[in-house]
């Protein structure tokens, strides 16, 4: 049977699979294969970052054991404590997660991690690799960056308690003004006080056209820091393949306990969700007690179900 | 060739003056004041179509993408949290969250309220952050017989004018949540068409 009978047999997912595994080994990034199962105590700890706390257990002589909902925590885990240099790993998993609530579902996902001594020069690289992968589907993709850093900064100039602080997140991810001004006048916090929060959910656009907008939000501190560091990130973006469909957009987040800098989501036109999420976690790695950087992200193979014929 | 903005609106005396205010932004559909059964309509001048769907069905239109924006009360968001942006509050439809009781009701704070209601997980997060045990009786409709007849305590429901609970010897305890009809959109479909949900919400906002 010829070569091409055989990718002539191949559903859209397996033939992605295929194409997405050959960009990250041709881009330096080794194979990584894990156990399906893992100890559940891995995400006891961090319940939190999984984006559900319902998992699959099941006990396995003394040891309580979970099919795995995640691959990231066990990539982290499975490293040492501290790297020199970066070390690159891609993978294709399945994890166990209940969908809408409901049934439990096998999520295919294939993805890449960046560990260790990760500078600017890397992150870029994970999120030129997320629009490569992409446009390895359609060329009619948009990824969305925002950074956290901006995000958290400015949180941290209002006197939020924690519920009000995660009711904010919650607000600044739906795009809804409305709510941020509910929040505050619960929080007891002037309005003058939320204009730069809510010129920044407002932000949505190629980075060149939304770089006059950023720049005004600019102030002395960490928020300047932040503003800064994402405007070179995003200069670096800009005059690679990925400029092209490049949005910022404030509204992706990630849980602030253990994302930091920048995040990214995927879209493909003709799928109405995200198929592609990332981003930097470096507060992850520290909370794992692991003295290194991290950025990664996961392409949801089974949302191209969804892509019309 | 423009493609259509698909907009889920809500059935109803709400999605009628929802309706009225895309008409006056511009968005105008004659077609869909015609009488009859029909339940698509669109104007490709405009490059709009509308739908009208039950109220509550709204967020999952929207959610999953079968509409790119839609019209829905902030009590829908509230209880489904669907993965949507809320866009704009259209200040119409205003009402109110609130819990109500018998005229004569006295909490009796040694035992497990039980709370009738369409709206299980907002009434469990506003008692949770009371620290309050109590027991949600799940109920589709007439919510305000359950104190009635003695199915529960209280109640937690919307309450617009309050003449049906005045009506059946019912007061609110206490308002604590406002509600009203907000614009929400897609999350991947605002990706594509950013451009003419802007325009849309920006005109739906300039009638307020």
């Amino acid at each position: 049977m010829r070569a091409d009978d055989i990718l002539n047999t191949l559903t859209k997912k397996e033939l992605a699979v295929f194409k997405l595994r050959a960009l990250y080994t041709a881009s330096g990034y080794s194979r990584y294969k894990m156990s399906k199962f893992e100890e559940y105590d891995l995400y006891a700890k961090n319940k939190d970052f999984l984006p559900t706390e319902d998992i699959i257990t099941f006990k396995d002589g003394q040891r309580l054991l979970a099919l795995k909902p995640d691959v990231t925590l066990s990539i982290i885990k499975s490293c040492q404590d501290r790297l020199h240099g970066v070390s690159k790993l891609c993978y294709n998993e399945s994890v166990y997660r209940p969908q809408n609530g409901g049934q439990f579902k096998e999520i295919t996902q294939v993805g890449i991690e960046c560990l260790g001594e990760v500078c600017e020069s890397e992150v870029a690289e994970v999120i030129g690799l997320a629009g490569a992968s992409l446009a390895g589907i359609t060329d009619t993709y948009a990824l969305e960056i925002s950074s956290l850093d901006i995000i958290s900064a400015m949180l941290d100039r209002l006197p939020l308690s924690y519920q009000g602080r995660k009711k904010m997140l919650e607000c600044i991810a739906d795009k809804s003004e409305g709510g941020i001004f509910d929040v505050a006048r619960d929080e007891a916090i002037l309005s003058d006080r939320l204009e730069p929060i809510t010129a920044l959910i407002s932000i949505y656009g190629a980075p060149a056209e939304v770089r006059p907008s950023l720049l005004a939000l600019k102030t002395e501190g960490a928020v300047g820091e932040a503003i800064d560091s994402f405007i070179s990130l995003l200069d670096t973006l800009d005059g690679g393949e990925v400029g092209r469909h490049l949005f910022v957009d404030f509204s992706a987040l990630g849980n602030m306990k253990y994302y930091n800098g920048v995040a990214f989501k995927g879209y493909i036109r003709g799928i109405p969700k995200c198929v592609l999420s990332g981003g930097q976690y470096d507060r992850l790695l520290a909370r794992m007690r692991k003295n290194m950087r991290g950025v990664g992200f996961a392409f949801y193979l089974d949302e191209l179900d969804m892509l019309p014929e | 060739m423009q493609t259509f903005i698909n907009i889920a609106l809500p059935k109803g005396r709400l999605g009628e003056k929802v309706y009225d205010m895309f008409e006056r932004a511009g968005y105008e559909c004659p077609s869909i004041k015609e009488p009859g059964r029909r339940l698509v309509f669109e104007n490709a001048e405009v490059g709009v179509r509308y739908f009208w769907v039950k109220p509550s069905d709204v967020a999952i239109y929207v959610e999953r993408g079968a509409a790119d924006i839609g019209v829905c009360g902030k009590d829908i968001l509230l209880e489904y949290a669907p993965d949507v942006y809320e866009l704009l509050d259209l200040d119409i439809g205003k009402c109110h969250m609130a819990v109500a009781a018998k005229s004569d009701f006295v909490d009796n704070r040694e035992k497990t309220l039980r709370v009738a209601t369409k709206f299980d997980h907002i009434a469990s997060r506003y008692y949770q952050a009371q620290g309050r045990d109590i027991d949600i009786i799940h109920l589709n409709g007439s919510i305000e017989l359950a104190p009635l007849l003695g199915l529960s305590d209280v109640i937690v429901d919307i309450v617009e004018t309050g003449a049906t609970l005045r009506e059946n010897n019912l007061c609110v305890v206490e308002k604590f949540q406002p509600i009203s009809a907000r614009l929400i959109a897609n999350k991947a479909s605002f990706k594509f068409t950013s451009d003419r949900i802007d325009k849309i919400k920006e005109a739906l906002s300039a009638l307020k």
